[in-house]
Formats: C-alpha cells, sequence, structure tokens
C-alpha cells in the first residue's frame, strides 16, 4: 500500500471519511450512544411503574419517554447499528473494495447525528417533546399535539432520507460490486437479507415521510386529512403510518435473520441448512409484510371482510417465518457446537424470537386481539421480537467480527457474564408483561390497579438488571480496541466467507483487486 | 469470575424467592378472563387453542434444539454431520403449519362474524370518550351522563392508602340489563380513546368524528371494570370504566329514578331562584367542584389563580368571559370545562357565587336560562360582551 492510502489523522478523518470501514464504525458508535440514551428513557418508565401510584414523573413527562424511547430505540439504535453492520461488512463478505457509492455513504450518517439532536432537543422545549407515543396517531398528534410536533417531523425527514441513501448504496453495492463468480444464489445470507431489507426500506420510508407532512399540513397549513371536522378521518393515518409501520418491522429485524444465519453454521461447524428455502422465505416474508398492515387495527372497526383478509394474511406470515426457524435448527442439529458469545446469542435470538412468534400468532387472531390489542400483552409481543430479534442479534455480530474490526479478541469470560445478566434480565422484564397484559393491564398508562403491583415490580427489577448489564458491554468493547489476545486473520475455527481471509484488523483498503469465487 | 457470579447468582435467586413466595402468589392474575358473556367466553376459547398450539409447536422445536445443544456438542467430540438440505422436509414444514393455520382460521372467523352482528338489539347506547372521561346516552330513554374518575389525588400520590378499586372507580358507573343485545355507538368528542371491559371481551375505538358498533349480551348482574386501550394525552391512565349490570328489573327500577331526575332539571333550568338561594347553591357547588383548585376562601393556590377581586370574576364586563370559562375551561392551563360536567342551575348558581363572594361585588345574578341561552348563542341576555374583557381571555 502506497502512504497516501492511510487515513488522514484527527476529526476531519471522520467528517470526510468515504470509507466504508470508518463510516460503519461512525453508524455502530451512534448506534450504541442512541441505544443507551433509550435505555436511559426505559429506565425512567420501569422507575415509574416499580410501584402503584405517581412518584417520579408526572403522566405527560411519562408519555414523552414513551414516545421518545420507541422513536430513538428504532431509528436512533436499531436502524443504524444495521446500516453500520452493512457498511462494515458487506463489501468484505462479497469481495468489494469499498461501497458503491461512498461519498453519499458520507452523507447518508453524517445527517442522522442532527436528526437526533434535533429530535432530542424537543425535551427542552416550552410545552415538552413529542407525547403522543411512536406511532403519532393523530388528532393526538394535530390538534392536541404540543409545539415541538414540528420538529419531530422534521427529524423523521432527515432520518428518512438517511435511510433511503443507505439503502440506495447497499442495493447499488450488492448488485454490482459482488467479485466475479459471486452468483446471487452464492451470496452470504446477510447480503441477501440486507438486500431485501433494502428494497423494503426504498417502498417505505417514503410512505412515513409522506403522512408524517400530512400531519405538519394539518398543524400548520389548515388542511384536514386527519381531521374529520374538515372531512378528513383519523383512521386514514393509521392506515398510511401502518403500511409504512409494518414493513419497518420487517426492516429491523431481515437483517438480523442474516446475522444469525451466518453465526449459528460457524459454530455448529455445518453449513446453513436449506439456503434456497431460507432466500424464498426471505421474499415471502417481505411480500407478506406489505399486506398486513391493518393487523394493527382490528379494533379500529374496520368492515368485516377487511378485518377477515388482514387476519388471514397475518396468519400466512407465521409459515415463512416458521421456515426459517426450522431451518436454524437444523443447521445446529448434528453439529459440532461451542458456545462462545455469538453462539449464544445467537440460539437466545432463535428461543426468544420464536416466543416473539408465537404470541405474534396470537395477536393474528382477530377476535381475541379485541382482547389483547393495546394491553401489555403487546408489549410483552413486540419487546419479545425487537430486543433478541434485533438487540441480540446485533450483540452477536459485534462478538462475532470485533476481532476483525479491532484486531484483538474480546474478553469472553466477561462476555459471558453480558449474555446470561442480559438474558435473564430481557425474560424478567418482558416475561410478566404477557400476564400483566392477559389481566387487563392497558398500555402506555404510568399508574396502575393494585392487582398489577407484583408482576410490575418484577419487570422493573429486571429492567434494571437489563439495563445495568449493558454497562459490561460498552467495557467490553472499549477494552477489546485497547487490547487483548491478537486475533488471527480467522479466529473462529467454523467461520466461512471472505471476510476472514483479510488480516486482522481488516486494512484500510481491502480487496482492491477482486478475489477469486471458486 | 466465577466466585462474583455466585454470589450474584445468589443475591438475585434470594430476592426472586421473596417475590415468588407462595403467599404473594396468590394476587398473581396470570391469564385472560372468561368473561360474562357467550362472546367472551369463546374468545377465551380460542385463545387458549392457540396458545397450546404454540405450546406444542414450541415444545417440538425446542426439544430438538436443547438436543442438539446437550449431546452434539464439540466438547463431548461430537463430530459434524455434512448434510444441508432436503427437499421433502422443507416441504413437509412448510405445509404441516398451513393445515394447522387453516383450522384455527375457521373458529376465529366464525367469532368474528358473531362479534360483527349488532343486528336486532334490545337496546343502544351511545358512548363517547372525551379528554378524560366517558359520556353515556341512552338512546332511547331520555337519559345522559358523564363518568369520571373518582380516585383522589392523594391515593395517587402515596398520601392515602389505595383502595381496592384504585383507579377503576367513577362517580356514576354505566348501568345495564342482563340477558338483552345492547348495542353500543362508539364515538368521541376530541381525540381517539377505546372502551374496552375485557369481561365482555369488548374493546372498540372511540373516533371523533366517526361512529363504531359494537355489541354485547351480559350473562351475570356483577359490577366490571375496564380502562381506555388508546392512548389519549395525559390523562389515557386516568379514565376508567366500570358497567353495573343488573336484571331487567332492577335496571327498570334504576330507569324510573333517572328519569325523575331528568325531570327536575328540566324544571331546574326553568327555575328562577332568589339571590340568596344562588348564593347558597353557589357555595355548595363551588365547595364540591372548585375548591379543590381555587381554595374555599376564592384565593387559590401556586399554578391556581385567585378568584378575588380578580378582574374576570369582579369586572361587570367580563361576565360573558367568566361564563366562557368556566363552561369551556381555558385551553393550555388546568381550568377543566365544566360545562358538560355540570348542569345549568348549578353552573349559574356558583359563577353567581363567585362574582358575588369574598369581596366580588358585582351584584350580576345568573340564573339557568342564562346559562342555557349562552351555551346556544354566546351571549349573556343577548349582550355580546365575549372578549370585551381586556387581558384575560386571549383570543
Amino acid at each position: 500500500m502506497s502512504e497516501h492510502h492511510n487515513p488522514p489523522k484527527g476529526l476531519m478523518r471522520w467528517v470526510l471519511t468515504t470509507n466504508h470501514k470508518d463510516i460503519g464504525s461512525m453508524y455502530l458508535w451512534l448506534s450504541l450512544i442512541m441505544f443507551f440514551v433509550g435505555g436511559f428513557m426505559a429506565m425512567i418508565i420501569r422507575a415509574e411503574l416499580f410501584e402503584p401510584g405517581l412518584q417520579i414523573v408526572d403522566p405527560n413527562f411519562y408519555n414523552q419517554m414513551i414516545t421518545m424511547h420507541g422513536l430513538i430505540m428504532i431509528f436512533g439504535a436499531v436502524m443504524p447499528a444495521f446500516t453500520g453492520l452493512a457498511n462494515w461488512m458487506l463489501p468484505l463478505m462479497i469481495g468489494a473494495p469499498d461501497m458503491a457509492l461512498p461519498r453519499m455513504n458520507n452523507w447518508s450518517f453524517w445527517i442522522l447525528p442532527f436528526a437526533f439532536i434535533m429530535l432530542s432537543s424537543t425535551l427542552f422545549m416550552e410545552g415538552g417533546s413529542p407525547n403522543f407515543g411512536w406511532t403519532a396517531y393523530a388528532p393526538l398528534s394535530t390538534t392536541y399535539a404540543p409545539n415541538s410536533t414540528t420538529f419531530f417531523i422534521f427529524a423523521i425527514h432527515m432520518m428518512g432520507i438517511s435511510s433511503i441513501m443507505g439503502a440506495i448504496n447497499i442495493i447499488a453495492t450488492i448488485l454490482n460490486l459482488r467479485a466475479p463468480g459471486m452468483t446471487l444464489m452464492k451470496m452470504p445470507m446477510f447480503a441477501w437479507t440486507w438486500l431485501i431489507t433494502a428494497y423494503l426500506l426504498l417502498a417505505v420510508m417514503p410512505v412515513l415521510a409522506g403522512v408524517v407532512t400530512m400531519l405538519l399540513m394539518d398543524i400548520h397549513f389548515g388542511t384536514s386529512f386527519f381531521n374529520a371536522g374538515g372531512g378528513g378521518d383519523p383512521v386514514l393515518y393509521q392506515h398510511v403510518f401502518w403500511f409504512f409501520g409494518h414493513p419497518e418491522v420487517y426492516i429491523v429485524i431481515l437483517p438480523s435473520f442474516g446475522i444469525i444465519s451466518t453465526i449459528l453454521p460457524a459454530f455448529s461447524r455445518k453449513p446453513l441448512f436449506g439456503y434456497t428455502s431460507m432466500v424464498y422465505a426471505l421474499g415471502s416474508i417481505a411480500f407478506l409484510s406489505f399486506i398486513v398492515w391493518a393487523h394493527h387495527m382490528f379494533t379500529v372497526g374496520m368492515p368485516l371482510v377487511g378485518e377477515l383478509f388482514f387476519m388471514y394474511a397475518t396468519m400466512v406470515i407465521s409459515v415463512p417465518t416458521g421456515v426459517k426457524i426450522f431451518n436454524w435448527v437444523a443447521t445446529m442439529f448434528r453439529g459440532s457446537l461451542t458456545f462462545e458469545a455469538p453462539m449464544l446469542f445467537s440460539i437466545a435470538f432463535v428461543v426468544l424470537f420464536t416466543i416473539g412468534g408465537f404470541s405474534g400468532l396470537m395477536l393474528a387472531i382477530a377476535p381475541a386481539d379485541f382482547q389483547y390489542h393495546d394491553t401489555y400483552f403487546v408489549v410483552a409481543h413486540f419487546h419479545y421480537v425487537f430486543v433478541p430479534g434485533s438487540v441480540f442479534a446485533i450483540f452477536a455480530a459485534t462478538y462475532y467480527w470485533l476481532p476483525k474490526w479491532t484486531g484483538n479478541m474480546y474478553d469472553e469470560s466477561l462476555a459471558k457474564v453480558h449474555f446470561w445478566f442480559t438474558f435473564i434480565g430481557m425474560n424478567l422484564t418482558f416475561f410478566p408483561m404477557h400476564f400483566l397484559g392477559l389481566a387487563g393491564m392497558p398500555r402506555r398508562i404510568p399508574d396502575y390497579n393494585l392487582q398489577f403491583a407484583d408482576f410490575n415490580l418484577i419487570a422493573s427489577v429486571g429492567g434494571f438488571l437489563f439495563g445495568a448489564t449493558q454497562l459490561v458491554f460498552l467495557f467490553l468493547i472499549i477494552k477489546c480496541i485497547k487490547t487483548g489476545k491478537p486475533a488471527s486473520e480467522s479466529p473462529w475455527e467454523g467461520a466461512e466467507g471472505l471476510e476472514w481471509t483479510v488480516p486482522s484488523p481488516a486494512p484500510y483498503h481491502t480487496f482492491s483487486t477482486p478475489p477469486d469465487i471458486k | 469470575m466465577m466466585k462474583y457470579l455466585k454470589m450474584i447468582t445468589l443475591i438475585v435467586s434470594t430476592v426472586l424467592m421473596g417475590l415468588l413466595n407462595p403467599m404473594a402468589f396468590a394476587a398473581f392474575e396470570i391469564n385472560m378472563p372468561q368473561g360474562v358473556t357467550a362472546i367472551s367466553q369463546e374468545i377465551y376459547q380460542l385463545h387458549m387453542i392457540i396458545f397450546w398450539v404454540c405450546v406444542a409447536v414450541g415444545l417440538i422445536v425446542f426439544s430438538v434444539m436443547f438436543w442438539s445443544i446437550f449431546f452434539h456438542r464439540k466438547s463431548r467430540g461430537y463430530k459434524p454431520a455434512p448434510f444441508h438440505e432436503n427437499t421433502l422436509i422443507e416441504i413437509i414444514w412448510t405445509g404441516l403449519p398451513f393445515l394447522i393455520l387453516a383450522a384455527m382460521a375457521i373458529p376465529s372467523t366464525k367469532t368474528l362474524l358473531a362479534i360483527y352482528n349488532t343486528d336486532d338489539a334490545d337496546l343502544d347506547i351511545k358512548i363517547t370518550g372525551y379528554q378524560w372521561k366517558w359520556r353515556y346516552d341512552y338512546l332511547e330513554e331520555d337519559i345522559s351522563f358523564f363518568s369520571h374518575l373518582t380516585t383522589s389525588p392523594q391515593e395517587i400520590y402515596g398520601l392515602r392508602e389505595k383502595g381496592k378499586n384504585y383507579l377503576l372507580e367513577v362517580n356514576e358507573p354505566l348501568v345495564v340489563p342482563i340477558g338483552k343485545k345492547i348495542r353500543f355507538l362508539v364515538t368521541a368528542a376530541d381525540v381517539i380513546h377505546s372502551w374496552w371491559v375485557p369481561d365482555f371481551a369488548l374493546k372498540k375505538d372511540a373516533i371523533p368524528g366517526f361512529i363504531n358498533e359494537a355489541w354485547t349480551r351480559i350473562d351475570t348482574p356483577g359490577v366490571y371494570r375496564g380502562q381506555c386501550a388508546e392512548l389519549c394525552g395525559k390523562d389515557h391512565g386516568f379514565m376508567p370504566i366500570v358497567v353495573e349490570a343488573k336484571t331487567l328489573e332492577d335496571y327498570q327500577k334504576w330507569l324510573l329514578v333517572k328519569q325523575e331526575k331528568a325531570q327536575e332539571l328540566k324544571k331546574l333550568n326553568a327555575l328562577n331562584r332568589t339571590e340568596e338561594e344562588l348564593m347558597q347553591k353557589g357555595e355548595e357547588v363551588y365547595r364540591e367542584h372548585c375548591a379543590t383548585c381555587h381554595e374555599n376562601n376564592g384565593k387559590g393556590s401556586s399554578i391556581y389563580p385567585s378568584l378575588v377581586k380578580a378582574t374576570m370574576t369582579d369586572q361587570l364586563d367580563c361576565i360573558t368571559d367568566h361564563m366562557h370559562s368556566v363552561t369551556y375551561g381555558v385551553p393550555g392551563t388546568a381550568m377543566a370545562a365544566f360545562g358538560e360536567q355540570l348542569n345549568p342551575a348549578d353552573l349559574a348558581a356558583v359563577i353567581t357565587y363567585e362574582r358575588n363572594a369574598w369581596g366580588n361585588n358585582t351584584k350580576q345574578f345568573i340564573q339557568a336560562k342564562d346559562i342555557v341561552l349562552f351555551k346556544e348563542t354566546g351571549k349573556y341576555q343577548n349582550q355580546e360582551l365575549l372578549g370585551t374583557c381586556k387581558g384575560v381571555i386571549k383570543k
């Protein structure tokens, strides 16, 4: 390598970089910061719910916390983490020198910190931050909203632009920059999942931008899209929002599928079972995700036929999802298993995501949903999907690729501590919420009847345990960057893939000449 | 490392044992209520069937998985098998779930059809969600009232012990007969709410500008409690629903009493009270509804403004502004709208009281019919005064 290929020093390296590894690292750090910010809000929520009565925050601030917790975790923690992983790993996995559109890559990252500063600044504005839940149902988010809603809308627009640019970049990279000989059906599963995710992003982020713009028009320009008094319809908001919202759920889970499909074979020392059916299942899930949105709205009073259609379509989604889970189990079956941190998080992913899938199937049954809807059962369900589904997969990916990123092995026994306390904390927090919901506790309330006190106490203790444990994760990463046993080119015995053919840490430029794929 | 781990495990398990001791366990409700209607029982059955289907599938998947985790370990010297695909098994585990789902869809569809059949109702009740209370209108009977939370702030803020029905108690429950098909017409006046009583398995969104239909037929008399299920702003957690289901006989008795009261109200609206009567009734209403914030002496406290010698309460031309504030509330402040909660006679009395007590001396005495007229025209005795009072209501 000649001199001018080395990164410049100082702050400008990060501001001006077009290097996929630098940008990937920045995405991952941003995601980790937002994970702690959103997590801190969750701690406030759990502290208020620790016992019946109002103790710590007033109801309006509580509503601000649930709103910001949701927005920050989805748009700030999970989505940037996946984009960061894509930036770092996709070029390495498909033998490309960088992302296809490196300058745009810089821009799509650097929009994000400003979007989140703007979103977070609403907390300090007169009237407080958005307080209508991350779903922002009209007219609570229009006529009855705090003034800061305008900033929330602008922040959403910026995040959307960033996501769309990221998605275009990923599609261009995967379709154009694969090493010669790597056909689509030979691609690593992580590339497949991200390719499909990127198309979902392209399809639905403009829908979100559209619907929040309609909110903006209703607030400032006197339109009545969602105001029945002016000929509009509050339910229209929900339809358009969930047309974005349901594919969004898959946007934050499909890349996890790719990660798990990479890690399970590595630590089972056995190839992924049913690669082809995995790809088809992905495609089916992505397609179905567009025609199930109204299952979030079973109680709004849809016509019977609509209700039936969305119930059947939703039930069908469990088929391709089931195929994926069966394939993962078959991958592990008769393998030669070891249980390093990436594998532990992946196994926990399969078990807990399956439980989240089961409660999802229960929620699909429209008549039963009349009881489950907007209760803690739903809170339990989507946290069982998001936390093990997205967050555990991100943990697994971090441990799996940390040696490649830093050149050092992480502290395995500390990582096991992180795993076990996270696993226990997560279940202690969210499992009792199933019971709370079934027994009749609505979601998004700051106070509750005494009959819900015991399970809420357990959930709060679990929540604090989960939250505190994440400091161990931060410590582990910093420790791994600073010191640790030097990692070889391919530190995992069973790992396959082009990323393990370059040195650890991966040099600033890799695959300047494409590798040969047999 | 292991030493710390053991210690922490010990602490956590001790805490858990404490929490999960059998005494505490008695209070743990872990399942959906079966409820008191045919529909709620059908839904409970559906819930249990799909739950056991999930348990069965879970058992199979997790057993295979944990079998591998225990026996197919590298540390046991297990050598990996080379297989990585099998078309037949892929077809089976795609097809079988399809069949299970189809079987599940049949009873679900049947129940859904029953839920949607709102025909041939015996009585109709209109439910309107407000921030943060419910209004019930008995459409066939000329009866209408508001139902709001009665749990005291002292209980909420931990100054007094919380009762059994903490946050689930109201001033006036919805009263319905058992054994009759009741149709609910659900709507809202401001934002979206959702009317939910778990024992009826009935949850319907209350959407401003639209009317949703739902129905129930209750089997057993009793008091059933629920809560608003759609985030509707600050006090979403504080707008409970209480339904009292009575036998037909008791229900009709209740109707009679309610109707008599409605007649009395009509009389009240036509009533001309003397100045003494107005002041006496006004003080009574003031102490019940206003004094919690503005205090008995009218001087208010912290964020609650004083009414003593205040522009709004002591200036003659401010009378319509005063009536407006009490009737419709003051947006952006803690001042609530009392126009729907109090009858015109009480509103007239309390406004009169506020304008002539504690040294306020307007000598304006307002009658119920003035309030009725004000609500219709926005004027006081046909004088357009609203907004002439400077610096009190910004318009």
